[in-house]
């Protein structure tokens, strides 16, 4: 209790700026994701067509993720220049694994048996893709943005760095004053922002599985908004 | 009078691994019957109906969709044409009972409202009224109702041609008893063209106008249930058609099939009879009939039970013909 007695009155002295920071950093991450889910949507099904170029665009997106993020703006920054655009790029990149591999991995686990009942009733390959494969892939897109965005959510922190903004500010400008506050009242409050993130998605989740007809466990928000919706 | 809807001439099908599903068949279905395709497992049923809707082409001979040759049809739309229950029912589990039977209209892209009534409507006609089961997912359904929902999603957008893959295959006998009755009086009101696959013999007499019996791809005899029981072309189909032969015949084999229509009666109605003081099938009750559509079981019971030599058959008010015991056993294959 005595220990966290400094980090609460930094908080509470500094709320103001964490929380503009926070919706700066938030605001990256939401127009990356932006970015980052149409593209990799469309990657994951266009590849669903194709096994031998799904897993060559999959292991791509892999190696992707393992350029240090520093490294990759450093590489950016000569086209991009400095502050969110680079940032926001890399972000786009970093999420693009999850995005991509989920989108295949749940277009290629619907049975076979239902896209063919789909075709038997006269759907094109397009509306098979809307009415059947999505719907039922759904879910597992949707575990994949969920990953996406834990993700981005520190990389987009070392985007301060460059000039992005965001909470990473605050971190780097703790290092640089050895301000000890400072850097773990911002990073709780980056865990938290990942981890409610992470939750409400997870909701949004379960929200579409109970939308499909699944019979899921449910958390206590998805079962509170459920009973409302139904 | 009557016209062909589907005719096979000299089909072959084989797969892209060398395995040959039917070979060399030819057959034609006659517009608003329905035929049965049986026979065991693995002898090309399946493939037979997947080539009529195109999900699998054909090797070589013709196939016509009412006279037309179907490979010169849109694919699409010749699906959108054809309801299609597939074998293991093949709902949407990720949709509603109403979204599943709405999807074909939604694919012809009509409005909002008339899919609407249209669902109400077919879920009501199939005995899951709207109100309870609309919003319902299959999986919270039992395997009858779920066939319900397949054969109610098949009728959506009232095509002309219904290919049926063995739709009450994975339901207990009781049930599937049932459904067969429903389905019979349903499609007396709906008069569709319907291709139907089953592995069972007895549902083959009972469903089908005409059966083809299938056997390692090819029809080893296609004909009335009638011709069938009574004629069979072959051991194997005297085989499939299994020992009790004689009983198959008084279940499935109607009054109309073996009646008289020559004697005398015929044409006149009971009183008449009665005023002529004709004694031929009266005991004490009065005269014994059977409608044309009962089955010469029904006749049997009522000739040996009410000590008469035969049965009145009629239809409404009218006599049609009689049947009696010698009638009976020059026309069931066992008196022969
Ligand atoms: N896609 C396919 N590729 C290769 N062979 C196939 C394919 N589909 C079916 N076959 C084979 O073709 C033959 C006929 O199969 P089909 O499914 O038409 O039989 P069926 O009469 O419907 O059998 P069942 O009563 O078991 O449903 C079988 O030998 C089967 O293994
Ligand atoms: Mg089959």
């Amino acid at each position: 209790m005595q220990l966290s007695v400094p980090y609460v009155s930094f908080f509470v002295e500094r709320f103001d700026e964490i929380l503009a920071l926070t919706v700066e950093h938030v605001e990256i991450i939401a127009v990356a994701m932006g970015l980052a889910i149409p593209i990799g949507v469309t990657v994951g099904v266009l590849i669903s067509f194709n096994e031998r170029v799904a897993s060559t665009v999959i292991w791509l997106t892999g190696i992707m993720m393992t350029i240090p993020s520093i490294a990759l703006f450093g590489l950016l920054i000569p086209v991009l220049g400095i502050g969110s655009p680079p940032v926001i790029f890399a972000l786009v990149m970093y999420s693009q694994l999850p995005i991509v591999r989920n989108t295949y991995t749940g277009i290629s686990q619907v049975a076979d048996a239902q896209t063919e009942v789909g075709e038997g009733m006269g759907m094109t390959r397009k509306q098979r893709l809307r009415y059947v494969q999505l719907p039922i892939a759904l879910p597992v897109i949707m575990a994949g943005l969920r990953n996406a965005v834990i993700i981005i959510v520190g990389v987009a922190a070392i985007g301060a760095f460059i000039g992005a903004g965001g909470l990473g500010d605050l971190i780097f400008k703790g290092i640089r004053l050895q301000n000890m506050n400072m850097i773990v009242v911002t990073t709780v409050v980056l865990s938290l922002l990942a981890l409610t993130l992470d939750y409400g998605l997870g909701v949004v989740e379960q929200l579409l599985r109970l939308h499909n007809g699944e019979e899921i466990e449910r958390a206590k928000l998805t079962h509170a908004i459920w009973s409302v919706i139904a | 009078m009557t016209s062909t809807i589907i005719d096979f001439e000299n089909v072959t099908k084989e797969y892209p691994d060398g395995t040959v599903a039917i070979e060399d068949i030819s057959f034609s279905v006659e517009e608003g019957t329905t035929t049965v395709f049986v026979g065991p497992s693995g002898c090309g049923k399946t493939t037979t109906m997947k080539l009529v809707n195109r999900l699998e082409e054909l090797t070589s001979g013709k196939i016509y969709y009412d006279g037309q040759e179907i490979r010169s049809l849109d694919k699409i739309d010749l699906r959108r044409n054809i309801g299609y229950v597939i074998q293991e029912i093949g709902l949407f589990d990720h949709m509603t009972v109403a979204e599943n039977v709405g999807m074909v209209p939604t694919l012809l892209e009509w409005d909002r409202a008339r899919i609407d009534d249209r669902v109400d409507e077919l879920l009501d006609l199939m005995d899951l009224p709207a109100e309870t089961y609309r919003d319902q997912h299959p999986m919270e359904l039992s395997g009858g109702q779920r066939q319900r929902v397949g054969v109610a999603r098949a009728l959506a957008a009232d095509p002309d041609v219904m290919l049926m893959d063995e739709p009450f295959g994975a339901l207990d006998p009781i049930t599937r008893e049932k459904l067969q009755d429903e389905f019979l009086e349903i499609q007396a009101q709906i008069d569709k063209t319907i291709l139907f696959v089953t592995h069972d013999i007895d549902e083959a007499l009972k469903m089908g106008d005409k059966i083809a019996i299938y056997r390692n791809g090819q029809i080893v005899q296609y004909d009335t249930p009638k011709e069938i029981l009574t004629n069979p072309a072959n051991d194997f189909v005297r085989e499939f058609i299994g020992s009790d032969r004689l009983i198959k015949e008084l279940k499935f084999m109607t009054a109309g099939d073996v009646m008289d229509e020559t004697a005398d009666v015929t044409g006149k109605t009971l009183s008449e009879l009665g005023a002529a003081g004709v004694e031929f099938a009266r005991n004490g009750q009065g005269y014994l009939t059977v409608e044309r559509s009962e089955t010469t079981h029904v006749a049997l019971m009522k000739i040996y039970e009410g000590h008469v030599e035969g049965v009145l058959v009629t239809e409404g008010e009218e006599v049609v013909g009689t049947v009696t015991e010698a009638d009976l056993k020059r026309n069931l294959s066992e008196g022969r």
